[in-house]
């Protein structure tokens, strides 16, 4: 059983299982070719808690929550928790922010990018181009030596800092809890924030998500990184399963239309389409993880990878914050400025942190 | 005793696989490196890796980490 996890089945179950589960969240209540969106939900956590004051994106989103449960708990039951951090946190937090201003200026992680695209969203074909050209700029960088540095072993107590948030936040979501008159937590009333599949269910797809994804590596990012980089295609299996399952499910449930226009939260913007999963899917290769990955890697107890979250939860604030994110009538006004500052920021990084390759 | 020892204890994915292949690269045939890793994930990473390039892979869990022996 230990080696199925790691075998090309393993990987391939996990596709299957998100390219099933995230068509039915969108028929049972998600915001159109939004079944799973890590970028979209957390952006819409942080504006559940008031980091933002966008009205149609708040809701606190289980699906994220029962991410880091399932990874969790996989953790746990292979005795894999381990607790570490001290691999650059800041950076880290850096990269996760500016991987969430790309993914804003899209409108969607990688992982909505190719749901978009099943979904007949041709607007998805220059961000996942973005995608490929930001993980290749990646890949250069890690081939001149760049690296994050060492993470080290620490307390229990650590790993289980971003469990017990979400835990937190999953009992502000049942009990809808209102800290002040008119203030968080916010709940859209219209929008895709208002959008949503009923919680326990979301919860329980999203459990099992994290608890796949946890067992097989699942990751978007590295599954392009890695053919790129060592022409390893094991987790690109995940990635072509999770599509064509998708899709599938997309024509099954009638949820499939072709073309640019009228696509469901989504812009035609194809420069800064593009230009945006540059950025992120930069940030992603230099961070080692899709924001799905990072997630899972949080419930194994990284405290490296958290940090890359609560980057992508505080880039969400600001984005709509600062006029950075997109709206279905195209990028922000400051969102092609944010792209280039990114990548100028990214590309530092990139530059400026690496070992000796002897 | 290997030819070549690589600590890539603590480094996250892919380093632990850019450094074994690199080792694994400048070993004459019947040579062998020895990586240490952390993770059972860079465990399995890089047992994947060089196994796709013809090596022969050895693993003995020491604790909470692995030491791989990678022959060529």
């Amino acid at each position: 059983m230990k080696r199925f996890w790691s075998s090309p089945w393993g990987i391939v179950s996990a596709g299957l299982f998100v390219g099933v589960f995230a068509p039915l969240l969108q028929k049972w209540g998600n915001p159109g070719n939004m079944g799973i969106c890590v970028a979209c939900f957390e952006r819409d956590i942080a504006g559940a808690l008031g980091l933002h004051r966008a009205g149609v994106v708040q809701y606190l989103r289980p699906e994220i929550m029962g991410f880091v449960f399932g990874a969790l708990i996989a953790a746990f039951a292979f005795k894999e928790f381990k607790p570490r951090v001290g691999s650059a946190p800041i950076v880290r937090f850096v990269l996760g922010f500016f991987a969430m201003v790309g993914a804003l200026v899209f409108l969607g992680c990688p992982w909505r990018a190719v749901l978009r695209l099943v979904a007949g969203d041709l607007n998805a074909v220059p961000a996942l181009l973005g995608l490929v050209t930001g993980i290749a700029i990646g890949v250069m960088f890690m081939r001149m030596g760049y690296s994050l540095g060492r993470s080290y072993k620490t307390y229990t107590a650590v790993g289980w800092i971003l469990p017990v948030i979400m835990i937190v936040l999953l009992v502000l979501r049942v009990l809808e809890f209102s800290f002040t008159e008119d203030g968080p937590i916010f709940f859209s009333a219209e929008g895709p924030g208002a959008m949503y599949a009923p919680w326990l269910i979301s919860l329980a797809v999203g459990m099992g998500i994290g608890f796949l994804a946890q067992r097989t590596r699942f990751c978007t990012m590295g599954s392009l990184r890695d053919l790129m980089l060592i022409r390893d295609p094991h987790l690109f299996w995940g990635l072509l399963t999770f599509a064509g399952a998708a899709l599938v499910m997309n024509l099954l449930l009638g949820q499939f239309n072709l073309g640019f226009e009228g696509q469901p939260v989504a812009h035609t913007n194809h420069l800064w389409n593009f230009g945006g999963m540059v950025l992120a899917g930069l940030a992603f290769a230099l961070a080692g993880g899709c924001p799905g990955r990072q997630i899972f890697m949080s419930g194994e107890g990284d405290g490296d990878a958290a940090i890359f979250v609560i980057g992508m939860i505080v880039g969400a604030g600001f984005a709509h914050n600062f006029g950075m994110a997109s709206s279905p009538t195209g990028p922000g006004p400051w969102g092609s400025a944010a792209v280039i500052v990114g990548l100028v920021v990214c590309g530092l990084i990139g530059l400026t942190m690496r070992e000796r390759m002897d | 005793m290997s030819d070549q020892l690589v600590d890539a204890r603590g480094l996250s994915c892919p380093q632990p696989v850019i450094l074994s292949r690199g080792a694994v690269k400048k070993l004459e045939s019947g040579g062998t490196v020895e990586v240490l890793v952390d993770t059972v994930t860079s465990r399995d990473n890089v047992r994947r890796a060089v196994e796709n390039v013809g090596c022969t892979v050895e693993i003995q869990e020491e604790g909470d980490e692995f030491r791989l022996i990678i022959k060529k």
